[in-house]
């Protein structure tokens, strides 16, 4: 226990702790974080793009679309302290778009109109642990929360959910993303904390 | 520059507050004395955690307000239904003390680096905290190079720094600063009276061929009108460096 702060209270316990990682509370809001401004890519231009394999896949956004896609629902955490119960999203399993795939890597980067990249484990993004989301609460995924598609990997802190994803760069060995390599944790566990560097 | 600096481990530190600072009827200042502080960079935030007596804790994460050379400070907008703005805006008083650990974030910060490209910082409301860190930083370090602030607040009375930025502003240096009110103005009011929209942007920033720096701060549906706004002006995206705070 850190040191006791006088006068401060807190708001009343609530029941969520079970559901809360370390340092987190709970909003019914939905925050927005993003380095820089909301790009706004037309869908006859988007297309999802998988490299590494012995060539590169590509899937314009019909061709995305008409993959099998789940509805899953999930609790996410913001690093930013914000964590968001049962949010329900419908995206195609990235297994889904690995079938397609020929390799043999064990990290991804995930790359991103606007310049926005997020590295990951490929074992964080298989099994059924990671989907390429394109609706939320049934309606297709607002452009400020990352439309038309986004990355959703709802058990690592939410920057690794890359917004406005184009595609997945496989690699043999882990190389930083973005907020990586701005001090923010490699990993980014949020039931270790693992916020910033070091954690 | 961004990406480049090692950090060690994040420890807690204890804040003792050493100063509060009253800078409007809903935003105080605390300046802290940190024992094992490191100097932080313009732009960077702290995360605070409080700890009740029952052991319970709560953290947030605050913008640093002083400049780098200088004692960690944090500026703080009393959410009515927040958890730890309300103790750190009306409880805490000098020696109190809460934990804190920094300083984070190697992205939504500036350090005048020789370059002369201008600087347009937009801020709406208390997001005027990061960027009031870059103009003291400009000022303590002799720079020149040309800078605007764009501030949007409710009321005159809501305007955060509203003093300093003018003596800062006076000082001739490049530096511009620009409020608009959007709620309510004082009679004689010389400055904008709207919400920030295209229009102004254009009027105020500097030409997308002067290739500015832009760092915008504020709630998330500001900074999107903002960045937009500009990107439709003609300013490119990667020139254009956001941090939002969300819902309330």
């Amino acid at each position: 226990m850190g040191i006791v702060s006088r006068g401060f209270s807190g708001r009343g316990r609530s029941g969520d702790s079970e559901r809360l990682p370390p340092g987190q509370y709970r909003t019914r809001d939905f925050p927005v974080l993003s380095a820089g401004p909301t790009p706004h890519t037309p869908l006859d231009e988007w297309s999802f793009t998988i490299e590494g394999g012995d060539q590169p896949v590509r899937w314009t956004w019909d061709e995305f679309r008409a993959l099998p896609s789940e509805t899953v629902t999930k609790d996410i955490h913001c690093v930013t302290k914000w964590s968001k119960f049962d949010t329900e999203w419908e995206g195609v399993a990235i297994d889904i778009l690995l079938e397609s795939v020929d390799h043999d890597h064990a990290y991804a980067i995930a790359f991103c109109d606007g310049g926005y990249t997020t590295n990951l484990p490929l074992e964080d993004v298989t099994d059924g642990k990671a989907w390429i989301a394109f609706a939320y609460g049934g309606e297709p995924l607002d452009p400020e929360h990352g439309g038309p598609a986004r990355l959703l990997v709802p058990h690592l802190y939410f920057w690794k959910s890359a917004k406005w994803v184009r595609g997945l760069s496989l690699r043999d060995e882990d190389e930083p993303g973005f907020w990586e390599t701005n001090g923010y944790h490699n990993y980014g566990d949020p039931w270790r904390e693992q916020r910033y560097w070091g954690d | 520059m961004a990406g480049t600096a090692v950090l060690g481990r994040l420890t807690w530190l204890v804040a003792e507050v050493v100063e509060t600072r009253s800078e409007t009827p809903h935003v105080r200042t605390l300046v802290l004395d940190v024992a094992g502080w490191q100097d932080h960079r313009a732009g960077q935030h702290v995360d605070v955690r409080l700890t009740a007596e029952d052991g319970y804790q709560a953290e947030r994460s605050y913008s640093l307000a002083s400049p780098p050379g200088e004692p960690p400070a944090i500026t703080v907008e009393r959410l009515d239904d927040g958890e730890v703005s309300p103790y750190l805006v009306d409880v805490a008083e000098a020696g109190d003390r809460f934990e804190l650990r920094g300083p984070i974030g190697g992205y939504f910060v500036w350090e005048p680096d020789g370059s002369t490209d201008p600087l347009f910082l937009v801020a709406g409301g208390s997001g005027v905290v990061p960027l009031m860190a870059m103009i003291r930083r400009r000022a303590a370090a002799g720079s020149d190079v040309p800078a605007t602030l764009l501030c949007s607040s409710r009321r005159f009375e809501d305007v955060i720094y509203r003093e300093e930025l003018d003596q800062l502003a006076a000082r001739g240096d490049g530096l511009e600063v620009v409020q608009t009110l959007t709620r309510a103005q004082p009679p004689g009011w010389a400055g904008y009276s709207r919400r920030v929209d295209v229009e102004l942007l254009r009027e105020v920033a500097p030409a997308p061929d002067q290739s500015p720096r832009v760092f915008v701060c504020g709630p998330t549906s500001f900074v999107e009108a903002v960045a937009e706004g500009l990107v439709s002006l003609g300013h490119r995206p990667g020139r254009i460096r956001t941090e939002r705070f969300g819902g309330g």
